[in-house]
């Protein structure tokens, strides 16, 4: 493997290379705290290990008899309390400034999904573009199968089907909230960290100086697939970036079904397929039979079950560690997996769902 | 707890006693079966009961023992103040306890609740307006409207009956307290009777006032952000004027089988500190629930 | 005698402590056989039971972390999948915080406290056993809980809610076996107070009381502040997974940030209550083995209350990438940086002690100062999480994992090592073989960094904790953390066979009654040394007169042994 810019290096042993300001002034806070405390250990073990040498009883050292001294223990309070001082000073700069979040260029909404991240594009140009964003699922799969060999990508673990896409060079506000449990949002080389809580929003921002790739991944325990919910944010240049969003536009006005429109049964199924690989298959396994707390859907009674509703509320909602879907699926795709569901492995009950059905138990 | 101080030991340590370990058995099958029992286990209930009958059991003989000793005279003046001093850390670690649920109140009343409705997060909630305890006029009962229509408890008058019955028990402990003092053993009992059966109305208007929330108001545990806090801080306020009224009770039996001296009576001092420490609880829980 | 659990009953070891008498044969009321050890009323046993415990918890939770560092050798999952791994991470520690550290020290508690100040006993024997038996049906529930439906909880020792709601039913059975816990150590702390305020030997004041007695006494109330407000916490989890509450959702008005907040105002004063003892251990043993007086008795007092108080303002460092006003992180910023000074105190006071002492190096010496070493390394890794900004990137990666291991393992089991060694002749009446203690101090000191060090480079590089799998560039360091614990695991695995096993059964060169003091009476000091090795049945039960110092017994007579 080598270096992946914009994400970890091979045996990297200091900060991710800054591409922001901020990063950069806490990678020098950083060095400033290292070197810092590195001369007061150095001071105070320099100071023990001598005693250590030659205060041994081996070589004969008698015991003094001190055990007081109000002045040294004064002065010992006092100056660490000073170097503390110091050390606060150039934190506290940086610190406010990291926090001022006001005046962006372009606001960006992410949220946390058990386990993948949904942007939506708030403001500007792109306002209206939103995507979901997934590790490739070929990594899944590598990480399954024990990620040997030598084929396995430089970034592993860290790429994404539908990266995040900024300009340069521009102050990005990043909204962070989440749909059932609490992620979060880092990008190490943007020098930014911050939870997506469920529920509520929280901001951060950042203005990379670069182009290029960079990745951070999900920084808070949120349930199984943590480890597989990376952050992939594409720098583009302003150009690049004017043309990305006209594709976008696009994509999205294509991809916006109608969900009145009536399918037939092998359409879905089909879409259905996809739509169980990229978000179902990951927990219920291929084989539908699940594993663990994950109940299997091959045979159970909600899937097989008449009533077609109840298959849809646990869509929809979630239950236990079933996620809620009806924010990250469509009308037509959540109609689409069900339907597969049903009519799928041992399950035949050749019942179809349309996407109709899943809009009217919307909000019931 | 009680006894002539003369002649009697300045340490007391017990002989071997199996009441530790059987009463740690009988908290496994609690906890294990409550753990079922909450999720669907059928035999988690039995398991429960079974284990605080056990517990129970056990409590009586250990409750027994120390009794005996007591009246033994086998504590001292030291252990005296070894209990004084426990007794006071331990009141101490229950106040803990309830600052927890307080600042659960303070914080959703004043930062979640209002926070939820602000215009930051009118992307997520855009139809919240959050106004406490989210039923007021114009507020909208949850920012997910997963809550059904409640009315809240009002001050007047089944917490202010019950804020009367409380100051009135401590009233009527102080008599007893003082009367066991001048060694009017007969009123002390009867003023400690007065305060039982004034801490048992207390219990009885709670439970009525649990009734009239559920039925007539639709509060409820599940009321959101005010059910919960609510009925945790109110009910754990409840259990522990229960457990407090029940050492009433046994200090007053304790007391009619002539139990304790005018100087010593720590056992009788200790159930007065932990029913003055509900009290106060409680007058915190009538101004910070009830009234504001 | 007390700590040696030969079957020939408690005569045999005493034989070996030839020169003194037989403590406890006169008592003839000393109990036998299991019951013993179940019934017990006795500080020793019951310090003992707590011990023995601990460290089958210390095993138990070490071989979950090898279950970890099994997984993570190699990128890629291997022996298990992510589920189980967040599971083995969650109960590594809550097992190691919840059932190895904290009841270690109160196993320290219960056998030195009461013969440091004087004392026969505990203030309340039996509640003191009740503590003890309380940990079984926790720690049942806890292991138990991998074999319920659904695993063991998974949600981190932190158990964050909304995540904690997502859990089977092993998460109730674990926030019960945490009540239980809780009101245990609530129990013995309260026990520990009475008996340090109220049972000390005349003459013990509590200016000359031993700095071990000091940090627990300190201890003791942080524990009854926090542990009750833990309780409330996974109760409100609890309710809000069955009974409808809504504390910590926000659909009904909570807020699961509300939960980090009274996590955190319990935990940060508990990893304090995770170092304070270790503080005291240290301060007994570099001034035995420097020959001279702890350096700055009175500032170590100070300095010790003041981390603690300290403790209750800092608690949302731990929560600087949640979002809280720019004001909020600067106060929190400060006061953690603030508690860098009080400890700055103890660590230049315990270096005063031993400046012109006359040192030698026994593995309790090696140990405690392996123990500052390494501690100070992860006191500065704290300093640098304690900055904001610098969090904001290292908040939730290796980096913190390394910084607590660093002041767990290297502080609190390092000085829990240390007192072992220190005390255990006292316990057993037999001397630790001297060469095995010095193998086991290298072999953990050096493979402890081996397995640790590593992980700030991770941390720095952004591999975020808990991850059961990582990209392909965090390989090599993993690969070398891996090796190190497992060499760590095995230098415990020693520790237990050759050094603790033949203790616990009486071999060895018999202990004398000071076996660290110079004949010219340099070295230890303090009470637990006027009674002999190992330490009689019963000890004090008639308080003691003691010197202007309070270390010697003037009056000899009603000492067992003399
Ligand atoms: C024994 C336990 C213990 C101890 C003693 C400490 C001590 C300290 N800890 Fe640590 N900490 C933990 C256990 C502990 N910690 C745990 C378990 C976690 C993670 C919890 C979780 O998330 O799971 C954690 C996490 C943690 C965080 C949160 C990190 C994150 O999640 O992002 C922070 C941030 O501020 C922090 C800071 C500190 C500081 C400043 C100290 C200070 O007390 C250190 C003071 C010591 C020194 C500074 C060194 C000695 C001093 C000198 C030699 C004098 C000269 C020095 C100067 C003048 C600078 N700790
Ligand atoms: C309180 C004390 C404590 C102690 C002593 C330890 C001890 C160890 N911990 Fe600890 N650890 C924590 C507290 C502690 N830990 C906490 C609080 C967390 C956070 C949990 C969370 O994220 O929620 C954590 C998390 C944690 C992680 C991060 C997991 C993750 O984020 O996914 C790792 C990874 O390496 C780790 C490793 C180790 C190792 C190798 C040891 C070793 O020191 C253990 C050595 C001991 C033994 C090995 C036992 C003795 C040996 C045997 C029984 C025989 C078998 C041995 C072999 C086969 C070799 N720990
Ligand atoms: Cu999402 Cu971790
Ligand atoms: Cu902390």
């Amino acid at each position: 493997v080598q270096d992946l810019p914009g994400g970890p290096g091979v045996r990297q042993l200091n900060l991710t290379s800054a591409a922001t300001r901020i990063a950069a002034e806490q990678s020098w806070l950083h060095w400033f705290m290292l070197v810092t405390c590195l001369v007061i250990f150095i001071a105070v073990f320099s100071v023990m290990f001598y005693s250590i040498w030659k205060h041994r009883k081996s070589v004969g050292h008698k015991p003094a008899n001190f055990h007081e001294s109000v002045t040294v223990e004064v002065i010992w309070t006092i100056i660490p309390f000073l170097i503390v001082i110091g050390m606060a000073l150039p934190a506290t700069k940086v610190l406010v400034a990291s926090k001022d979040t006001s005046n962006a260029d372009l606001t960006i909404k992410a949220t946390g999904y058990q386990w993948k991240w949904g942007y939506d594009y708030l403001n500007g140009d792109p306002q209206g573009v939103s995507f979901v964003s997934t590790l490739l699922p070929a990594h899944r799969e590598i990480s399954n199968e024990g990620a040997r060999g030598p084929d396995v990508p430089n970034n592993y673990l860290l790429e994404v089907d539908n990266p995040l896409v900024v300009p340069v060079n521009k102050k990005i506000r990043i909204i962070t909230t989440a749909n059932d449990v609490i992620h979060s949002w880092g990008v190490p080389a943007f020098g930014v960290k911050q939870d997506a809580i469920p529920g509520f929003v929280r901001d951060t921002w950042f203005r990379s100086e670069k182009v290029g790739d960079f990745y951070g991944q999900c920084y808070e325990l949120c349930g199984k697939e943590h480890a597989y919910m990376p952050i992939h944010v594409k720098v583009v240049s302003q150009d690049d970036f004017t043309k990305w969003t006209a594709d976008q536009k696009k994509i999205m006005a294509a991809k916006a079904d109608d969900p009145s429109k009536v399918w037939t049964l092998p359409d879905l199924e089909a879409r259905g397929e996809k739509v169980y690989t990229a978000n179902c298959q990951a927990c219920h396994q291929p084989n539908g039979k699940g594993a663990g707390p994950i109940l299997p859907l091959d045979g159970s009674p909600i899937v097989n079950d008449p009533d077609k509703t109840k298959q849809i509320h646990v869509v929809l909602n979630g239950r236990n560690a079933m996620p809620s879907w009806k924010g990250t699926l469509s009308d037509t795709d959540i109609a689409a997996v069900i339907s597969f569901t049903k009519n799928h492995w041992s399950n035949h009950t050749g019942q179809i769902v349309q996407p109709a059905e899943v809009l009217a138990q919307r909000g019931k | 707890m009680s006894s002539s101080a003369q002649g009697t030991p300045n340490y007391y340590v017990p002989q071997p006693s199996r009441h530790p370990a059987f009463a740690a058995f009988g908290l496994l099958a609690i906890i294990f079966g409550a753990a079922n029992w909450i999720n669907g286990v059928t035999w988690g209930r039995a398991l429960v009961l079974f284990g605080f009958l056990w517990l129970f059991w056990v409590l009586f003989q250990w409750f027994r023992d120390s009794i005996r000793e007591s009246e033994g005279g086998l504590y001292g003046r030291k252990i005296d103040i070894s209990f004084r001093w426990s007794m006071s850390w331990f009141i101490f670690s229950e106040v803990m306890f309830f600052g927890a649920f307080f600042t659960a109140l303070w914080w959703m009343r004043s930062h979640s609740v209002p926070a939820l409705g602000s215009v930051d997060n009118a992307v997520l909630w855009p139809g919240f307006k959050a106004v406490w305890p989210s039923i007021a006029p114009g507020a909208t009962a949850s920012p997910a409207n997963i809550i059904e229509p409640f009315q809240t408890m009002t001050p007047f008058w089944l917490p202010t009956i019950n804020t009367a019955l409380l100051l009135s028990s401590g009233v009527t402990l102080t008599i007893a307290h003082h009367a066991l003092r001048a060694n009017h053993r007969g009123m002390t009992v009867l003023w400690m009777w007065a305060t039982v059966l004034l801490g048992f109305s207390f219990v009885c208007v709670q439970g009525y006032e649990y009734f009239h929330a559920y039925h007539e108001l639709n509060l409820k545990l599940s009321s959101g952000a005010y059910g919960s806090t609510f009925f945790m801080l109110t009910g754990f306020h409840g259990f522990h004027v229960i457990v407090g009224m029940l050492m009433l009770f046994f200090i007053t039996i304790r007391l009619m089988r002539g139990h304790f001296t005018p100087e010593r009576h720590f056992g009788f001092e200790g159930a007065a500190w932990y029913w003055h420490f509900v009290d106060v609880v409680w007058l915190f829980l009538y101004t910070l629930v009830y009234w504001l | 005698m007390s700590a040696v659990l030969d079957p020939h009953g408690h005569g045999a070891a005493g034989d070996h402590s030839g020169s003194h008498g037989h403590g406890d044969d006169h008592h003839d009321h000393a109990p036998t056989g299991w019951r013993r050890w179940v019934y017990a009323t006795n500080h020793k046993d019951i310090g003992t039971l707590y011990l023995l415990f601990s460290f089958t918890m210390l095993m138990i939770g070490g071989l979950l972390a090898m279950g970890i560092r099994a997984e993570l050798f190699e990128p890629g999952l291997q022996l298990f999948n992510p589920e189980l791994f967040n599971q083995l991470t969650t109960m590594h520690g809550l097992i190691m915080v919840f059932g190895a550290i904290m009841p270690a020290f109160v196993g320290f508690a219960n056998w030195m406290v009461p013969l440091q100040i004087g004392a026969p006993d505990m203030a309340f024997a039996r509640m003191n056993n009740f503590s003890f038996w309380l940990l079984i049906p926790a720690a049942l529930m806890l292991v138990g809980s991998f074999f319920m439906p659904g695993g063991a909880p998974a949600a981190g020792w932190t158990l964050y809610a909304p995540l904690t709601l997502q859990m089977g039913p092993s998460m109730d059975a674990g926030i019960f076996a945490m009540h239980i816990m809780g009101a245990s150590s609530i129990m013995g702390s309260i026990n520990i107070i009475v008996t340090i305020l109220n049972m000390r030997a005349p003459g013990m004041t509590l200016m000359k009381m031993p700095m071990f007695c000091w940090t627990w006494l300190i201890t003791a109330y942080l524990l009854i502040a926090v542990m009750p407000v833990l309780a409330g916490a996974i109760t409100m989890t609890l309710t809000d997974r069955h009974f409808g509450t809504t504390f910590f959702n926000p659909a009904g008005g909570g807020d699961p940030v509300m939960y980090q907040h009274i996590f955190w105002f319990f935990g940060h004063p508990e990893v304090y209550i995770m170092i304070l003892p270790a503080f005291g251990i240290v301060s007994q043993v570099v001034p035995a083995f420097a020959r001279k007086r702890l350096f700055g008795y009175a500032s170590m007092v100070y300095a010790t209350s003041s981390i603690a108080i300290l403790s209750f303002i800092v608690w949302a460092h731990h929560m600087f990438t949640t979002g809280m006003p720019v004001t909020g992180q600067l106060f929190f910023m400060y006061a953690t940086m603030l508690i860098a000074v009080p400890t700055a105190v103890k660590i230049f006071n315990w270096i005063a002690t031993m400046w012109q002492g006359s040192m030698t190096f026994e593995t309790p010496m090696l140990f405690a100062v392996g123990f500052i070493f390494v501690f100070t390394i992860g006191g500065f890794t704290g300093l640098i999480l304690a900055m904001a900004p610098i969090d904001l990137l290292l908040q939730d990666t290796y980096y913190v994992v390394a910084h607590f291991h660093y002041v767990l393992v290297a502080g609190s089991l390092f000085a829990m090592f240390a007192g072992f060694y220190y005390w255990s002749p006292k316990w057993t009446g037999v001397m630790y073989n001297e060469t095995r203690g010095k193998i086991h101090f290298w072999s953990s000191l050096i493979s402890f960094n081996v397995a640790f060090f590593p992980m700030h480079f991770l941390g720095l590089a952004g591999m975020p904790r808990r991850y059961a799998d990582y990209p392909m560039q965090f390989a090599d360091f993993n690969a070398v953390a891996s090796i190190g614990a497992f060499w760590f695991g095995l230098s415990q695995v020693y520790f237990f066979f050759w050094v603790v096993l033949p203790m616990l059964r009486g071999r060895g060169e018999p202990a004398a009654q000071r076996p660290w003091n110079d004949a010219d009476g340099k070295g230890a000091e303090g009470l637990e040394w006027e009674v002999p090795s190992p330490a009689p049945f019963h000890t004090f039960e008639v308080p003691p007169r003691l010197d202007p110092t309070a270390t010697r017994i003037l009056d000899a007579r009603v000492q067992p042994g003399h």
